[in-house]
């Protein structure tokens, strides 16, 4: 009797955990998942108002668009060099604030702080620092370099990625702040016995260890790459600079032209992009991982 | 054995040199944003007046003036500030337009992510560990992707140009659910099992438990979900066709061209609220980050 009510309290506090997750998931596959379907089911057809499945024809087209072809490029170059820029750089600033030095944790607040600030706030700073004949141009002239129009030149890059890194690197050096700080003691001590150099011991214990966070890092820095045309349309507005002109921007136009076709294309090719790449760095984490545990 | 110490201590300090340098930079736009919305405008023209004159005429670039970037005003005032709150009810309109978008999101997202997290954390299961990993991938893909269902969805249910279009997407976005079910995990079954033999309900394991042990966590949670959408620009641009109805973040782009004296004050009553919000949680914020660290985990 006893049993069998405490297993049956154990069925109702089963069904509670579950119901618990049903609004949530309602809200993810309304505005999500089933939508989702559409944007596959309208990739495919020639228009919604006289349906006519096409294949991919909708893909072909896209890929044909000068502008996607564009934006693709350029959103891709950035983030090919901001990503690691940010795992690079993060990495070597949390190996710098792991020494023992006074200050620390205000330097790491200083570092952190971009994070919380708007990037609307202090996008005039940036507008200023890089304008044509704004400070970074006087102090290039002034060591009698030539001035650059950054933000109407193929230079433009550089300053979204600097602003990219700004805004990032705080979070990435917590995360391998605290992944360093998890390395066993021990192991890195009996490698200073042996007398494994420093560097030695960077390469082929510590990066062992965290190899993890770099993946976690790898994907958080990914998809923030991706959010950087907030930045982009602050310092420029709609009509940027070819070198600036971000996937985003051409979503935008489509959706004013209210090109679903097109629209929904890109989107899936876009997910796929990210589903690979996601699914490949899952399969190398697993693989360099594995001797850690 | 003095000398080895001595490199030591001349490392250290050069490496306290180098980073006080680059968190100095790190520092430098807030700070410079701040000096600056003391200013008097006429200060502002001066100093900014190329850039401005090169903005409003787009294409006749005359300048012969440079563009100075000053880390102290001549003289401190709020004239700015004054104009900004009490002068130009636009700037406000705006800064309300993004309370009214952020704030519920923020609140809503952090408290549907409690539920469904504690539901994914508590007796799991195949099903559940589907659905999470379905979260997982939705949270991974970019705002150019999910713009495109949330602006159908929206149009199908007409509430497109509304701000529910921007809200309710923004509630069930699985950011904070993937983070504090990751927390809620770690929490040790021995802790629960001590609750239920004492009579503790679920409801109240929920509440007594799993809330007050990811106090932090929760926290921190809410300040990385407010700052992201107190800085939204991508669904503004999309789903809001009505300028009126844009938050401030958007709105910031377009006032370069007309006040640059006022920008960089309504820059800083744009983020009183995130810097306080971080002056108050930092510690929260750091526990929480770290956290968050590896995807699978």
């Amino acid at each position: 009797m006893n049993k069998k009510r405490k297993q049956c309290g154990r069925q109702g506090e089963r069904l509670f955990s579950n119901l618990c997750v049903i609004p949530s998931l309602i809200g993810v596959l309304i505005f999500f998942l089933i939508p989702f379907g559409i944007v596959i089911y309208y990739s495919m057809i020639s228009n919604p108002v006289t349906p006519q499945f096409v294949g991919l024809d909708n893909y072909v087209n896209l890929f044909k668009t000068v502008a996607f072809k564009r934006a693709a490029t350029n959103t891709a170059m950035f983030s090919l060099i901001s990503v690691p820029l940010a795992i690079i750089l993060s990495l070597w600033l949390a190996t710098l604030l792991e020494r023992n030095i006074p200050g620390k944790s205000i330097f790491r607040t200083f570092f952190l702080s971009p994070l919380m600030v708007p990037i609307a706030s202090v996008v005039l700073v940036w507008q200023v620092l890089f304008h044509n004949h704004g400070t970074i141009n006087q102090i290039i002239e002034a060591f009698g370099g030539q001035g650059i129009d950054w933000m109407k030149s193929q230079y433009g890059q550089i300053i979204i990625i600097m602003m990219f890194l700004w805004k990032n690197l705080g979070y990435n050096m917590i995360l391998f702040m605290s992944a360093l700080a998890g390395i066993p003691r021990d192991i890195i001590e009996v490698a200073e016995l042996e007398g494994a150099s420093k560097f030695y011991q960077f390469i082929h214990i510590k990066l062992r260890y965290l190899s993890p966070t770099i993946l976690f890092v790898l994907i958080l820095s990914l998809i923030n790459s991706f959010k950087i045309f907030r930045e982009v349309y602050l310092l420029t507005g709609d009509y940027p600079y070819d070198k600036m002109y971000m996937l985003q921007h051409f979503m935008n136009n489509t959706f004013n032209s209210l090109d679903y076709q097109k629209l929904s294309s890109a989107a899936i090719v876009f997910s796929l992009v990210m589903i690979v790449i996601i699914a490949v760095l899952l399969i190398v984490e697993n693989h360099f991982g594995k001797d850690v545990e | 054995m003095m000398t080895c110490r001595r490199k030591k201590m001349i490392v250290n300090i050069c490496i306290m040199i180098f980073a006080g340098a680059a968190a100095l930079m790190f520092l430098m736009p807030t700070v410079l944003t701040i000096a600056n919305s003391f200013m008097t405008s006429s200060e502002i023209s001066a100093n900014y007046g190329a850039m401005l004159s090169n903005m409003t005429e787009d294409n006749k670039v005359f300048i012969s003036e440079n563009v100075n970037l000053k880390f102290l005003p001549d003289s401190v005032t709020f004239s700015q500030y004054k104009s900004v709150l009490l002068k130009s009810p636009d700037y406000l309109l705006k800064f309300w337009n993004s309370v009214i978008l952020t704030v519920p999101i923020t609140l809503f997202q952090v408290l549907l992510a409690i539920l469904t997290s504690y539901g994914f954390s508590r007796y799991p299961n195949k099903f559940k560990s589907i659905i999470f990993f379905a979260y997982i991938i939705l949270m991974i893909m970019p705002y150019q992707v999910t713009l495109v269902p949330n602006f159908l969805v929206a149009d199908k249910f007409g509430i497109l140009n509304t701000r529910w279009s921007i809200i309710l997407p923004g509630i069930f976005s699985p950011f904070s659910v993937f983070l504090l079910t990751k927390v809620m995990r770690r929490i040790p079954v021995s802790y629960i099992e001590a609750a239920k033999l004492d009579g503790a309900s679920e409801l109240q394991i929920l509440s007594k438990i799993y809330v007050p042990l990811c106090k932090g966590a929760i926290v921190s949670i809410t300040m990385l979900v407010f700052i992201d959408y107190w800085n939204m620009v991508e669904q503004p641009l999309v789903l809001l066709k009505d300028a009126d109805m844009h938050p401030l973040s958007v709105f910031l782009s377009q006032i370069n061209t007309g006040d640059i004296g006022l920008a960089f004050a309504v820059g800083v009553v744009y983020m009183i609220p995130t810097i306080l919000m971080f002056l108050y949680g930092e510690d929260h914020l750091i526990e929480g980050i770290m956290f968050s660290g590896g995807i699978k985990g």
